[in-house]
């Protein structure tokens, strides 16, 4: 599983990083070194094992269905580049 | 009748399967402690989480998940009692984490089914894939200004069940069936308002088209529909749009297409969103959500009877016909309304008195079974003074007509307006006296064999009373006096 | 005023009740100490005005008799930590001006026990690094120096935090922990760190790095200290759905309970290729002490070690790419204006993001994507569980486990190496706790040939940090570790 320019340029645009061209051939070798190292997982034998997503024992713990948050604008937009009238303001999306 | 549709070269059979996003009915969000408040101001309904901060994380409502569980209940479906919870990942405006979280290997709910009844009085079990809790997005506003969009975060967060049927729909009519007897069941279980305008419910529409018997067809999926009628319209536009490339030797592609609500018409997405790639995994913030077996047996007993079950109950015991039946049972309310208005009156005729008088005047009027002046016991009421010939069909509309417009009760009416049935067999036979003896030319013809002249005798007798004549009686005595 | 800042907190607590010091002295000399130390860039930001008016309450709940267990103790807090009102970046220029109008519970906790905010803490951009070099305030530079003078990193990813308490520029200091990000700054520096059990300590208000492994920690200077502030810190944080509502014990009363009778498992496979033969040496001091202190060696086997990096490799990577998704643009931080909102995206991430965080989030994005899911991360995951399997088996007969906690010394900043993974190996002995959600604590044990500071680590069951402070203070005591780094505050040099 060797990672090439155009699949560096596939994970870079899924990632939304503008990875310039030139810099794609680097990031290719920088990459496949590391999951050649990563490779040595094949070396053990994880059949039958299940995987392990969290360490932690409890199940998930259920809040009561209470509106306790909200009405803070001026937090939520405290730190927003750009705003006008109340909302988030993006460049013009076209679906 | 066969739901086939006729293209230039042969028949072709239509298959539907939709995915609902209906809100969950709960005061807060599914991961935080904002408000589900339709109509705030922007981003009033916004807590920190919601908005992504860093550090931000969420935490989940207690309700919601027994929403979920009751729909499945409803829907006769598996729960499962561990499920999971993964992170959709893609970019948009309205997205703030970057990811939804939803569930996508072990949903909440499994299979299940749901009960259609055709006009035709016949009976179409639609499956049911699976039912998943996730994250409502925000809004996203492009026409405030020429080069910006505008992004509100009020709904962002708020919980959503996605409903997935089978592909089991053969036509628009039984789309929209299948929508509207989700729409009352989730009603029925306060699960979800099914609040079509304000977008509690939105369909994602999968449609393909094949030859009779031959495999399933490429689908196309039309998202965010939020009416029956663009449902139907929608499906209607891309039969005969796939029909037609596959007619002229095209193909289908597989692909997300919108709705355009003006023209009626589907156009594929312009960002064709590169390749879908979601990359899910099970969110590390969040762990197995657990339920307890006792717990799902606790809101399997606590649920209402459902629409299939009184509808059952209506045509089987109470004698009421499919149709009657089934406009009764749409609402839980007016199910509900039905059965204290029918407790011990006439089931027929009262359900005759609440389909044709009741809905007609709210139609008319424009008010809600909720808000109107007439309550089922008064509508009961009603019912009973024409069953012990208090007073006739006829004067009942009348009567009707004022407690609807007064909130008074029949009796009272009745009383008031002096619209007692006449039952007196002396005033009668007076007043059929004084009809013959006024129209002597009349009997003598019919007495020569014109029978139809009869009709009119009756006409007479009733306006003589004002309509308040017991007309089995005026029927019979007059009968009897004629050819006496 | 250098003897102010040579008091251990145990110490400046003791001095504070006794009304020898002021809170505000103490706080001002810090200020003064992190002021002299600055070329060491430990500190992205002093915040001495929210410093002195602490200490200020401070003073006056002393005087009224109501001190907090921290009541005045000057601490420092990694940039990772989100502070109501102070800028919170990450160390990331994609966070740059991010001021939160909220405090991440472990600061909050910390707060309410009456420490006093020195400061925000330089640290590797996101806490991804291992020497505190991809901070976009640049990299943060360790008070030890062999004879050769060379700068040498402080480690990472907390490399501030560790700087600042070795150099006297902090009493104490938060750390978070994802792969050894608290331990092995904490060895580099000669101090006292330690990561906490998954789920002891909040993670709400902690800017995100891989959610199934990050942990704040406590770094201190003596064993003692740490002990005190981990008491301060932990909670059972409903905000946090992996928060664990687990008693904590009264930490003091563990700091003198000593290993009689303690079984410690040695493992053999914590050895590795180009290891600092020192660091070899001290560990086999380490188990001779703790011998001699009454405690069973065990020789242990924890079969999977070697496969800990690579799946962390995976798994963090992949968490990391997830979490970092929300640094867009829209709602705070940077913004590289463009076009189309792709561009926007695109051009913020690539503007924002230094290179080992977008290298990070290229692997963690190619491993969860179509094709790639079950080879790679399902993978990770299922080695994760062999790795605590291992550790559930060891701690059926051990109380504790005994490790070196890096393969080395603190090395040069600015070193080249042309392989990212030959960074990842600094943590290869740190990150099989964070897979298996175990404490681990790492203790100044002695200095190798050149002079600079060693740690040893250990590992306990969940939840018994109890026991890691036990033996952690033996070890302390039989190091008598008493070198002081040159470039410190109140130093000769
Ligand atoms: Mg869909
Ligand atoms: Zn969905």
């Amino acid at each position: 599983m060797s990672v090439d320019k155009t699949t560096v340029a596939k994970i870079a645009r899924l990632a939304r990083i503008n990875v310039p061209e030139e810099r794609q051939e680097q990031l290719a070798s920088e990459l496949n070194g590391i999951l050649d190292w990563i490779a040595e997982l094949d070396q053990v034998d994880t059949d039958n094992v299940e995987p392990l997503a969290s360490v932690t024992g409890h199940g998930l713990p259920q809040r009561d269905d209470a509106v306790t948050d909200g009405n803070r604008v001026d937090e939520v937009l405290a730190n927003v580049p750009e705003t006008a009238s109340g909302f988030f303001v993006v460049p013009k999306v076209v679906e | 009748m066969s739901d086939l549709v006729e293209g230039r070269t042969g028949q072709w059979e239509v298959v539907i399967g939709l995915e609902v996003h209906a809100q969950v009915s709960s005061n807060a969000k599914l991961f935080s402690g904002a408000s589900t408040d339709f109509g705030a101001e922007p981003n009033a309904n916004v807590s920190l989480v919601d908005a992504a901060m860093p550090g931000m994380l969420p935490v989940i409502n207690r309700e919601c998940v027994r929403q979920a569980v009751r729909t499945g209940l409803g829907l006769h479906a598996e729960i499962n009692l561990v499920s999971v919870f993964d992170r959709k990942n893609y970019f948009y405006a309205d997205l703030p984490q970057g990811y939804q979280i939803s569930q996508f290997k072990q949903p909440i709910v499994g299979e299940g089914t749901l009960r259609l009844d055709m006009p035709d009085g016949s009976v179409r079990e639609i499956g049911i894939e699976r039912l998943h809790l996730e994250q409502d997005a925000g809004k996203s506003m492009h026409d405030q200004h020429p080069s910006k969009s505008y992004i509100d975060l009020n709904r962002t967060g708020v919980a959503l069940m996605e409903i997935v049927s089978k592909p089991d729909m053969r036509s628009a009519a039984e789309a929209a069936a299948y929508l509207k007897k989700l729409r009352s069941i989730l009603r029925y279980l306060g699960t979800c308002d099914g609040n079509m305008e304000e977008g509690s419910m939105r369909a994602d529409v999968n449609v393909s088209v094949r030859r009779p018997g031959e495999e399933f067809g490429t689908r196309t999926e039309t998202k965010n529909l939020n009416s029956m009628r663009f449902i139907q319209q929608a499906i209607d536009y891309e039969v005969a749009r796939q029909i037609e490339i596959i007619e002229d030797g095209g193909q289908i592609d597989q692909e997300t297409r919108l709705f355009d609500t003006g023209a009626g018409t589907t156009r594929a997405m312009r960002s064709k969103e590169d390749a879908h790639d979601y990359r899910y995994f099970p969110d590390p913030d969040l762990l197995p959500l657990v339920i307890p077996q006792d717990e799902v047996d606790e809101l399997k007993a606590a649920l209402p009877e459902l629409p299939d079950a009184i509808r059952d109950r209506l045509t089987n015991d109470y004698g009421l016909s499919a149709y009657d039946a089934a406009v009764i049972t749409e609402e839980r309310e007016t199910a509900a309304f039905y059965e204290e208005a029918s407790t011990g009156r006439d089931r027929k005729l009262v359900a005759n008195w609440m389909t044709v008088e009741l809905f007609g005047a709210l139609n008319k009027s424009g008010q809600t079974l909720a808000d109107c002046n007439i309550s089922p016991v008064a509508l009961g009421g009603l019912v009973g003074l024409i069953e012990d010939g208090t007073i006739s069909g006829k004067i009942a509309k009348d009567v009707f007509a004022h407690m609807f417009e007064s909130g008074k009760d029949a009796a009272t009416v009745v009383e008031e307006k002096g619209l007692k049935q006449v039952s007196d067999s002396g005033a009668i036979e007076a007043m059929i006296d004084e009809v013959i003896a006024g129209n002597a030319d009349k009997v003598a013809e019919y007495r020569g064999g014109k029978d139809k002249l009869f009709g009119f005798f009756v006409g007479q007798v009733m306006k003589a009373s004002k309509g308040q004549a017991n007309p089995g009686m005026v029927n019979q005595m007059l009968r009897a006096k004629l050819d006496g | 005023m250098s003897d102010i800042l040579s008091m251990t907190a145990v110490e400046a607590r003791a001095a504070l009740d006794k009304k020898t010091i002021s809170a505000v002295e103490l706080a001002t000399a810090y200020i003064a100490a992190a002021e002299e130390t600055s070329s060491l860039n430990n500190y992205v930001a002093v915040t001495a005005d929210h410093a002195l008016s602490m200490a200020a309450q401070s003073d006056k709940r002393i005087a009224a008799g109501e001190a907090g267990i921290l009541e005045g103790i000057p601490v420092g807090v990694k940039d990772l930590f989100c502070t109501a009102g102070v800028a919170s970046t990450a160390c990331s220029r994609i966070l740059q001006g991010f001021i939160p109008p909220y405090e991440s519970t472990v600061t909050a906790n910390l707060w309410q026990a009456g420490g006093v905010m020195l400061g925000k803490l330089n640290c590797d951009e996101f806490a991804m690094g291992s020497g505190n070099e991809t901070s976009a305030y640049g990299p943060a530079i360790n008070p030890w120096q062999a004879g050769d003078g060379v700068d040498l990193v402080p480690g990472g990813s907390s490399g501030g935090s560790a700087s600042a308490v070795a150099a006297r520029a902090a009493l104490m200091a938060t750390g978070t922990d994802t792969g050894g990000s608290i331990r092995q700054p904490a060895a580099f520096c000669g101090i006292v760190g330690l990561k906490p059990t998954y789920g002891r300590c909040s993670r709400w208000g902690i800017v995100a790095f891989a959610s199934s492994l990050d942990q704040a920690g406590p770094f201190s200077r003596t064993v003692a200290d740490n002990a005190l502030m981990m008491q301060a810190m932990a909670s059972h944080d409903p905000k946090d759905s992996t928060s664990a509502d687990e008693p904590m014990p009264d930490l003091s009363a563990a700091l003198d309970a000593g290993v009689k009778g303690m079984r410690v498992g040695v493992p053999r496979e914590y050895v590795m290729d180009g290891m600092d033969p020192d660091v070899v040496a001290l560990w086999q001091t380490g188990q001779a002490w703790l011998r001699d202190a009454g405690a069973e060696l065990v020789d242990i086997s924890l079969p999977h070690t070697k496969y800990a990096l690579p799946a962390y490799y995976i798994i963090a990577p992949a968490e990391a790419s997830s979490n970092l998704a929300r640094y867009d643009g829209v709602r705070y931080g940077l913004r590289v204006e463009a076009d189309s909102l792709d561009d926007m995206y695109g051009e913020t991430r690539a503007a924002g993001f230094g290179e080992e965080v977008q290298r990070r989030i290229m692997i963690g994005t190619y491993v969860l994507s179509a094709g790639y899911y079950d080879a790679y991360y399902l993978k990770a995951q299922r080695v994760r569980r062999l790795i605590k399997d291992d550790f559930d088996t060891a701690f059926q007969s051990v109380d504790a486990i005994l490790t070196p906690a890096t393969p080395t010394a603190a090395f040069p900043v600015g070193r080249t190496v042309d392989d990212p993974v030959t960074n990842y190996l600094n943590d290869v002995f740190t990150v099989p706790a964070n897979l298996a959600g175990l404490p681990g604590i790492s203790v100044p044990a002695g200095l190798n040939a050149d002079g600079l500071p060693l740690g040893l680590q250990v590992l306990g069951r969940p939840f018994d940090e109890a026991t890691l402070y036990s033996v952690g203070r033996v070890i302390e005591d039989a190091a008598g570790f008493s070198a002081t780094p040159t470039r410190r505050a109140g130093g000769t040099s």
